[in-house]
């Protein structure tokens, strides 16, 4: 017997997956605290034992895959010239990558927006700008400043390739690392991702685990692969898309909420549906991540009270046809809040604690879907109303699947996902309308993203099977 | 190559004269970003900056081109493209009107050149080649 293990060293858990390559079953999973303050491999061993201890009959590990979001994952900026173009192609570069991007800028670069990159602790910056042949004055203005701040971090140079030339004497005479790769919009509003991601999933790989203390770990696990993020979208790829005879479940949307942010990642076109619509804005990923940084049911929760207030809170902490309960003060919900993020392994007990962490994950749905969906506006012409389309319509997505520690644990779980239909009063959202829902029962996305790297098809057959 | 951003712009969907504007213009030796029907002011100027654009050609067919407009050029000067040759031509005003008035008009609002209705657009891409000089 052959087992394939599966290691995401996660921000608070260390999770293990191990797989049985020739029975072709998940044989069991494990999890402890991750261990990055003191020695990684401490937390690793002690999921490991535990694995061995409940499954004594498992065959030999030949094979480890490891991806990792410990340490704050991969903190990214991203460069452009115009905010809706560039800037906003190489942010989604970014976040295709699994990489968490807190700092854009677009235009030229100012003293004080290179101060902030100086303190922001950033492990890559992406420098983009110009379409293939447009603008180069302001990438070149950029890479000089950036040469000049002296930051030690990589960046990657992926705008106008007619500024190249320019910027390789730039960033080799300051003696900054950098990398050339292919404009991430070459077109205007095209987008082009793909050869960025490579070289950020690469950096990833040989240095920014290292300074996280995470490389130690490599040791024991082979080379880690991927950002977890980056794991759970190419999860999400391989069952949409499917694998040589066996099927794919087609569009599908995965929404993973964690104690710090709520990713959401869909695959599809999301192209307009009636043909009076007209698509506006740069061209979408088809298989798109977005992640929030404000949104998690630990970490962030004090971010999410301040976000709906404690009068919008109660409408998510009712349940969906319950009368008003006056009973409940503002400070009930503000300790509740408090609670979970002094203690971000807190894991509820009673109903009552359980129905809060509900309330947290269905804002987070409610508010990630409203950030990651495209809306419609109507234009009145003297041709008839007409629509502009921005961003991904999702209205007929087939499968929304539910992961993360809080979906997971959660009897609820499907309660929670219904948020992703959630009616907008603001503007015309293009939600998912009728779709099943399903939940990551086992924790396994992130681990076949993985384990799809070398088997696929098995891969793709384990999800099809434990997500329920 | 000279790059020229192309497009209709406001609540107007003719999309037919903006393709026969983009295929004149290519043969003219001119890089032609189309930005398509119904662009805002807004739309034009951020490819106009991304591409290096040195002109803009705006159409309108649907009698609401002056509206739509208003205050381009000085968008476009606060956008650092105050270099940037403006052009304007279709139906662009309501009703018929002396052209006169309305070219007099649109150069007011700082439009460089200004077509009337049924303009010959091989004569308009000589005129641009005259505006921009060689590249």
């Amino acid at each position: 017997m052959s087992v394939h293990l599966l290691v995401d060293f996660g921000s608070t858990y260390t999770k293990l997956v191990a797989v049985d390559l020739e029975k072709e079953e998940i044989v069991g999973t494990s999890r402890s605290m991750t261990t990055v303050k003191t020695d990684v491999l401490e937390g690793f061993n002690l999921a490991l034992e535990k694995l061995e201890k409940a499954h004594p009959d498992m065959g030999e590990i030949t094979a480890i895959s490891a991806c990792s979001s410990a340490a704050g994952g991969l903190k990214m900026a991203a460069i452009g010239l115009v905010e809706e173009l560039t800037a906003e192609a190489a942010k989604r570069a970014c976040l295709g990558a699994g990489a968490l991007v807190n700092h854009v800028y677009s235009h030229h670069l100012s003293k004080k927006e290179i101060k902030e990159l100086k303190q922001a602790n950033i492990d890559i910056i992406l420098l983009a700008g110009g379409t293939d042949g447009g603008n180069k004055e302001c990438i070149i203005h950029n890479a000089k400043k950036l040469a000049e701040a002296k930051l030690d971090v990589p960046v990657i140079v992926a705008g106008n390739k007619d500024a190249e030339d320019e910027i390789d004497e730039i960033f080799a005479a300051a003696g900054t690392e950098y990398y050339i790769v292919d404009n991430v919009m070459p077109k205007l509003r095209e987008l082009h991702v793909e050869s960025a991601k490579e070289v950020i999933r690469k950096i990833f790989i040989t240095k920014i685990i290292e300074g996280k203390g995470i490389k130690k770990a490599e040791q024991k696990t082979g080379e880690i692969i991927m950002p977890t993020p980056e794991a759970v979208l190419q999860a999400a790829e391989l069952l949409a898309k499917g694998h040589e005879d066996e099927e794919g479940l087609g569009e599908l949307m995965v929404i993973d909420i964690g104690g710090a942010t709520t990713d959401v990642h869909t695959i599809g076109r999301g192209l307009p549906k009636r043909t009076e619509v007209i698509l506006k804005g740069l061209q979408e990923p088809f298989a798109k991540r977005t992640v929030e940084g404000d949104l998690g049911v630990r970490h962030s929760a004090n971010a999410l009270l301040s976000i709906v207030s404690p009068f919008g809170f109660r409408k998510y902490y009712r349940e969906p046809d319950a009368e008003e309960d006056d009973k409940l003060d503002d400070d009930f919900f503000e300790n509740g809040v408090k609670k979970r993020q002094e203690q971000i392994d807190y894991l509820p007990e009673s109903d009552e604690e359980k129905a809060f962490d509900r309330a947290l994950a269905r804002i987070c749905t409610d508010y990630s879907m409203s950030r990651h969906v495209g809306s419609v506006e109507v234009v009145h012409t003297p041709l008839g109303n007409m629509y502009y389309q921005t961003g991904k319509d999702l209205t007929s997505m087939k499968y929304v699947i539910g992961t993360g520690g809080v979906l997971i644990f959660n009897e609820d779980a499907k309660a929670i996902l219904r948020e992703v239909q959630h009616k907008s009063d603001k503007k015309l959202e293009l939600r998912p309308t009728d779709s099943e829902f399903l939940i990551d029962e086992m924790y396994i996305m992130s681990a076949m993203g993985l384990l799809g790297q070398k088997h696929p098809k098995l891969a793709l057959k384990l999800l099809k099977r434990h997500l329920r | 190559m000279h790059t020229v951003v192309i497009g209709v712009i406001g609540a107007d969907v003719h999309a037919v004269g903006n393709k026969i504007i983009e295929h004149v213009l290519k043969k003219h030796g001119f890089n032609v970003v189309n930005i398509g029907v119904l662009s805002s002011q807004e739309d034009f100027i951020n490819a106009a900056i991304e591409t290096d654009a040195k002109a803009i050609l705006v159409s309108s067919l649907y009698g609401h081109g002056e509206m739509d407009c208003k205050y381009m050029k000085e968008n476009c000067e606060e956008a650092g493209l105050g270099h940037v040759k403006l052009y304007v031509g279709g139906n662009i005003v309501v009703g018929k009107q002396d052209f006169k008035e309305v070219e007099a008009r649109f150069k007011k609002m700082g439009f460089d050149r200004v077509y009337p209705p049924g303009a010959d657009i091989e004569e308009a891409a000589e005129q641009l080649k005259e505006d921009l000089g060689s590249p």
